[in-house]
């Protein structure tokens, strides 16, 4: 159970060669994950721990069935490495790789849409259902099954609210990085979607930050659907300057969303319990799932 | 990166979007050449990467050679927003009849790029856009087509144009597009973009900013984006691929990854500490890469005391460790430092610092309890360790 990823997952690592790719493949395998091949251009043949590389991810889809794929290919060459996956028929990609221009991933973004695939990241740690799969870059030991989905658009602070909630014996069903860049291609309200229908979820914590303003359409879907599941949010950067603003057209867009308490706000009026330190998100959580 | 007016409004010029005929000065004599070569009345405009400029008094008028040279003086002896003014560009100054806002810019919920027409144009359009809401066209463009000729007509028509001058704002708006794309902008806007009395159009000011991401795709910007107008710390933290923000406290802060450091930062401030930096390593930082970031904070003479705040996934707390020691002996650091260090290797991390007789923490809420009541400590004479 859990989303998106689970026991049954075969993956492929593209940039399977590299220092980040071959260092995180060996904790992946060691989680228990499967991982069927690697692709890095120019090194098929090889092998990395015990996976076969091959040059094209068309060629390793000849030789091994896969159904995701976790990309740490370096920024220039990541959007074309996530279009080969995609075309070559790969309905999940995570792609761990930061630094990506907006433009190739809007370009990434619009053809997973088209074939209906879903993307997680880029800039992301990944996903892990804590005992079944970890596509990702996540300290696995900080994790474990449970009942709590979650979502977040940080790396490492997911990590420590994880561990919070680990040390309380509050395990976890999924856990999302949706990605630190201005495009990803998963958002809260997507995330909030498929945990409502997973059994296995009984509540979601929900990790935001300043800049933008999809948590607080989130807040306002949360409303307006009466989500079923109790939710705890955390917001990093109540104590951020007022940082760089983007010209006319950021403003235009974000209105007065953006603000640590402009998404606070928009939680408690949706009824979120929002955490003041990363560690009271674990004792929120206790509070409402005890109930 | 954001670009100063007169470098987008050049490459606007270059895409065929009329732009008002001026240049660029950085000293007042110089000014006064290019006032000699232009047509008074005319306009002297601060040249600084921040918005709400003429607001802050950075645009001045001038119909004389003598004005000219008080009011480039008055410009160059003063600062907008903490930035000092280096150059000034005077132009012909445009008699608007009306004033429009065109640009483009990223759409996060959309993940694709959106065009934004007004005709209330100017210095108020945020407020226009939050009061009336329908005087702001939004317009998402899709990355399969892209924005075409007839979609800019579609905006034009939508602004109320027809006619000749429906044809020459749809190409304006396109060739905006074409602009904007080609150097990676993540915001390219016209505001105003002026309809002069003879019915013509042209771009009274424009702002861009390049997505530094893509700069590898524009080497002539790279070396500019470092430097800039950055503090010492920020240049530094440039050269190292390190994400520093100055702040005014004496805390310093190092952590990996954004939302755990600014979390870090808002834990410090709930403590009573005030921190004097949001300093990000990234992922995976070697070594080196430590080491260069604890000297940067140190180098700010506001830093008492230091908060390193390590949670390893794909940096390793082995690498960490090794930055810290490398830093300490090159530097011979004395002011105190609080270490939280776990995850990815964290054991040796450890047994590294520990050996060297460095205390490291498990909890980052005691870290930043202990490291905000040092830096509330009067400040001790000699060894602090």
């Amino acid at each position: 159970m859990g989303i998106i990823v689970d026991k049954n997952t075969k993956a492929i690592v593209q940039g399977i060669t590299g220092t980040q790719g071959s260092f995180h493949t060996k904790f992946m395998l060691e989680y228990g994950t499967q991982i069927v091949a690697g692709v890095t251009p120019g090194k098929g043949g090889t092998t990395v721990h015990g996976v076969p590389v091959y040059d094209t991810v068309e060629e390793a889809l000849e030789r091994h069935s896969a159904n995701a794929s976790i990309i740490f290919v370096p920024a220039p060459f990541a959007a074309d490495a996530a279009l080969e996956a995609l075309e070559n028929g790969i309905k999940t990609v995570v792609i761990i790789t930061e630094h990506i221009p907006i433009r190739d991933a809007i370009n990434v973004m619009t053809y997973a849409r088209q074939v209906d695939a879903t993307i997680i990241g880029p800039n992301t740690p990944g996903i892990i259902t804590p005992g079944e799969c970890k596509l990702g870059i996540m300290p696995a030991h900080i994790f474990k099954p449970g009942s709590v989905g979650m979502i977040s658009r940080s790396g490492t602070l997911t990590y420590e609210i994880a561990a919070g909630l680990t040390k309380k014996q509050l395990g976890q069903s999924t856990c999302i990085g949706l990605g630190g860049d201005p495009i990803v291609g998963l958002n809260f309200i997507d995330v909030l979607k498929l945990f409502e229908k997973d059994h296995q979820t009984e509540a979601v914590a929900l990790i935001g930050e300043i800049g933008g303003n999809l948590e607080e359409l989130a807040a306002d879907y949360i409303a307006k659907e009466k989500y079923p599941k109790p939710v705890v949010a955390f917001i990093a950067g109540r104590s951020a300057p007022p940082g760089k603003r983007m010209g006319h057209a950021g403003a235009i867009i974000m209105g007065k969303a953006g603000t640590a308490e402009s998404k606070i706000e928009a939680f408690k009026n949706a009824g979120v319990e929002v955490a003041e330190k990363p560690s009271d998100v674990a004792v929120l959580m206790e509070k409402l799932l005890k109930r | 990166m954001k670009l100063l007016e007169y470098e987008a409004k050049k490459i606007l010029a270059k895409y065929g979007v009329p732009t008002p005929k001026g240049g660029l000065a950085t000293n007042i004599a110089q000014a006064c050449e290019i006032a000699k070569t232009l047509k008074p009345p005319l306009a002297i405009k601060a040249q600084v990467p921040v918005a709400g400029r003429g607001k802050a008094g950075g645009i001045l008028f001038a119909d004389t050679l003598e004005e000219v040279e008080k009011v480039a003086e008055k410009l160059f002896n003063m600062q907008i927003k903490g930035f000092p003014i280096r150059s000034i560009w005077i132009e012909e100054r445009v008699h608007a009849k009306r004033e429009l806002y065109f640009g483009i810019t990223v759409d996060r919920f959309n993940k694709g790029y959106v065009a934004i027409g007004s005709t209330e144009g100017g210095m108020e359009i945020e407020e226009v856009a939050a009061k009336s809401p329908e005087k702001v066209l939004r317009f998402p463009i899709s990355p399969l087509q892209g924005f075409r000729p007839y979609h800019a007509r579609q905006m034009a028509k939508h602004m109320g144009y027809s006619g000749n001058q429906l044809s020459t704002l749809a190409n304006i708006f396109h060739n905006l597009y074409r602009a904007g794309i080609d150097h990676d902008a993540e915001l390219i806007e016209m505001n105003p973009l002026v309809e002069n009395s003879e019915g013509n159009f042209v771009a009274v000011d424009a702002r861009m900013i390049i997505d530094d991401n893509a700069l590898f795709r524009h080497p002539e910007y790279k070396e500019k984006a470092i430097e800039g107008e950055l503090s010492p710390q920020e240049i530094e933290a440039a050269k190292n691929d390190l994400a520093y923000v100055k702040l005014d406290g004496n805390i310093g802060v190092i952590g990996n990854g954004a939302g755990l450091v600014m979390a870090t930062l808002d834990v410090i401030q709930l403590y009573g500490g005030k921190p004097a930096n949001f300093l990000d390593v990234g992922g995976g930082a070697p070594s080196d890469k430590i080491a260069a970031a604890l000297k940067i904070v140190l180098s700010d003479q506001n830093v008492k005391t230091v908060f390193i705040n390590i949670l390893g996934g794909i940096t390793r707390c082995d690498e960490v460790a090794k930055g810290i020691l490398q830093a300490k002996e090159k530097l011979g650091i004395e002011k105190p430092m609080v270490i939280r260090l776990v995850g990815t290797n964290e054991e040796e991390g450890k047994r590294i610092l520990t050996e060297a007789g460095i205390h490291v923490l498990d909890s980052m809420e005691e870290a930043a309890r202990q490291v905000a009541e040092i830096a509330r400590e009067p400040r001790k004479n000699g060894n602090n360790s």
